[in-house]
């Protein structure tokens, strides 16, 4: 599957209370969450950000709070990807569950640049930068996870388990 | 052989030895999530087209975050979780019975030695302090543990931190893990397991041993974790004999790290030479020395959550305030981390010294803490707490500041309407 949009960058420990702070956590719909993303961390995120957006950020990102509001509230603002060098464990394993792709890399992570576009192949793990024209690859995501992104989601691999019971 | 958290996780998945980086499915313990993170859980559970949770003994709901209901949004959520919890028939903790979730579990006896525990909440890493393996995760994890009994894990490396030394006046467990972070970062010990062990440790009481425990998750950690002494043997025969819990088993196994262990490092500190920590703004591992916090004027001051909202904590915090009273530049409120707290605090009157003091105390609730309610910050304005994030934005207005600090410290702040040393008033 390929991605395609330009980049926001953001640096390191993007906590869960930027991503979204608590006071809007009492909804839990992910296009009410959407429309806070970020707000902490830049105020303008909301009204820039286009469906397809890149997030690239430094060390640990999603930091904090377990809240899966906030990897449900990047996705639903229309974000395809989030590359990082490292992510918070909690945050790693909400992506995942929730369909909302991360690439681990330190040298995209620090090479792209805020409004590069870039192109992502999740299967192989290449990312294009066009503008700079370059090119970076991500790990892999682990062959027990990748079962789980492929089934669609952590609900839709354990309803599978469950009735293969 | 293995560490502590390594057998924990073996023997809830059938299996003699496991080794760091392997994936396994662990059955669970006890599974909990709390009024903002359940609502998701839910909809998520009603999704995989189970109709009942795994066992409902050991499944906790607890309406913490922005309850007793802040405004209509939350009282909707909390709603939620009630139904939901009593069609299912799991255990429930409603208002007025309820307190901050890592601090009734183990109180009411909820948490055993070398159980598997997972939480739709961050801090659920707390319970580690009882030799058990806790971790937090999203709701959906938690939904798929609540209708399975069992989640996936990859198995994390274990770091052991050994704290060497005596510990000196008001320093405490909030002191020895802000100052570990400090040392080794908030993404210090990703996806590992902070072992915690010493001298200084067996000296803490219970209290900062889940205060020390529920700040692992601030250095990035999976779990924090404790070795089952003679004070976890005692503070645990106190919770079991409250025999309050219908269908949780009172036996449990203690593990221990082998000799011969494998660590992915290990990490040595005198406390002695370790005073009261302060962090700053805007990360936990911002930290300096109480004595060189410098000239910060505050607005309020917090005592209270999952982190210090114990009864040794708010007594740490009375012995500083009795008699004294709360600087008038600023608010000090006190929030007990549960109705029995609440409660042995008023009959040791503790609470008559808060309210003497001029301190607002609060029914239980997390609240502020994540800036829900109950003290929540203007811009501009600066809160020293207890609690455990200092984040921008964490307890309020993006352009409000957070300090983190221990109830001793907190208290005599409170007093000076600056941050300050408890030396610097109690000697």
């Amino acid at each position: 599957m390929k991605l395609k949009g330009k980049i926001h960058k953001f640096g390191a420990n993007v906590n869960t209370d930027v991503i979204i702070p608590a006071r809007y956590l009492n909804v839990s719909e992910p296009g009410e969450l959407a429309k806070h993303c970020m707000e902490d961390i830049d105020a303008e995120f909301t009204a820039k950000v286009e469906p397809g957006d890149i997030i690239v950020a430094t060390a640990n990102f999603g930091c904090g709070s377990s809240r899966e509001h906030a990897p449900l509230a990047i996705k639903a603002c229309g974000v395809s990807c989030v590359i990082a060098q490292s992510f918070a464990r909690i945050f790693f394993r909400n992506a995942v569950n929730i369909g909302l792709p991360l690439m681990e890399c330190d040298e995209a992570a620090e090479e792209n640049e805020d409004g590069d576009l870039v192109e992502v192949d999740l299967s192989t793990g290449e990312i294009n930068n066009v503008s700079r024209q370059k090119v970076f690859k991500a790990n892999p995501y682990p062959a027990f996870m990748m079962e789980i992104i492929n089934a669609g989601g952590l609900i839709e691999y354990t309803s599978g388990r469950l009735s293969g019971r | 052989m293995g560490t502590l958290a390594e057998k924990i996780l073996a023997a809830h998945c059938g299996r003699e030895k496991v080794r760091p980086g392997e994936f396994l499915n662990a059955s669970v313990d006890l599974v909990l999530a709390n009024d903002i993170t359940a609502p998701l859980a839910i909809r998520e559970f009603q999704r995989l087209g189970v109709s009942r949770v795994f066992d409902a003994a050991k499944v906790v709901l607890v309406p913490d975050h922005f309850c007793p209901n802040k405004d209509i949004s939350s009282a909707e959520q909390a709603k939620l979780v009630r139904e939901f919890a009593r069609q299912q028939g799991v255990v429930y903790f409603e208002v007025g019975r309820m307190g901050i979730e890592h601090v009734i579990l183990p109180e009411q006896g909820f948490v055993m030695p070398g159980e598997v525990i997972v939480g739709a909440d961050s801090h659920t890493c707390t319970h580690g302090a009882l030799g058990a393996f806790a971790t937090g995760m999203g709701s959906t994890d938690i939904a798929v543990a609540m209708a399975t009994g069992e989640i996936w894990m990859k198995v994390p490396p274990t770091i052991k931190f050994i704290y060497h030394g005596k510990l000196g006046e008001w320093v405490g467990g909030k002191d020895l893990i802000l100052y570990t972070i400090g040392d080794i970062g908030v993404d210090g010990a990703l996806y590992s397991v902070m072992e915690f062990c010493g001298e200084a440790i067996e000296a803490l009481p219970m209290e900062g041993r889940f205060t020390m425990a529920n700040m692992a998750i601030e250095a990035g950690a999976k779990a924090g974790i404790c070795d089952v002494d003679y004070k976890a043997e005692e503070y645990l025969r106190g919770t079991v004999a409250k025999g309050k819990i219908s269908g949780r088993s009172r036996s449990y196994s203690v593990y221990r790290s082998d000799e011969d262990a494998e660590y992915a490092g290990v990490i040595e500190y005198d406390v002695s030479k370790i005073e009261p920590q302060v962090a700053f703004p805007h990360l936990p591992s911002n930290v300096r020395p109480v004595s060189q916090a410098g000239d910060v004027e505050l607005d309020q001051v917090l005592i209270g959550s999952c982190t210090n909202g114990r009864l040794g904590d708010l007594r740490l915090a009375a012995e500083i305030l009795k008699g004294r009273q709360v600087n008038s530049n600023l608010r000090c409120i006190v929030i007990p981390g549960s109705q029995q707290v609440y409660l042995d605090a008023l009959k040791e009157g503790l609470i008559e010294t808060f309210i003497g003091a001029g301190i607002a105390v609060s029914t239980p609730t997390c609240g502020p803490c994540l800036g829900g309610h109950m003290g929540v910050l203007a811009a501009g304005e600066r809160c020293l707490s207890t609690t455990n994030r200092n984040f921008v934005g964490r307890m309020g207005s993006p352009d409000a500041e957070v300090y983190l600090a221990n109830p001793a410290v907190a208290a005599a702040s409170a007093v000076l309407g600056r941050i300050g040393s408890p030396e610097e008033i109690a000697g």
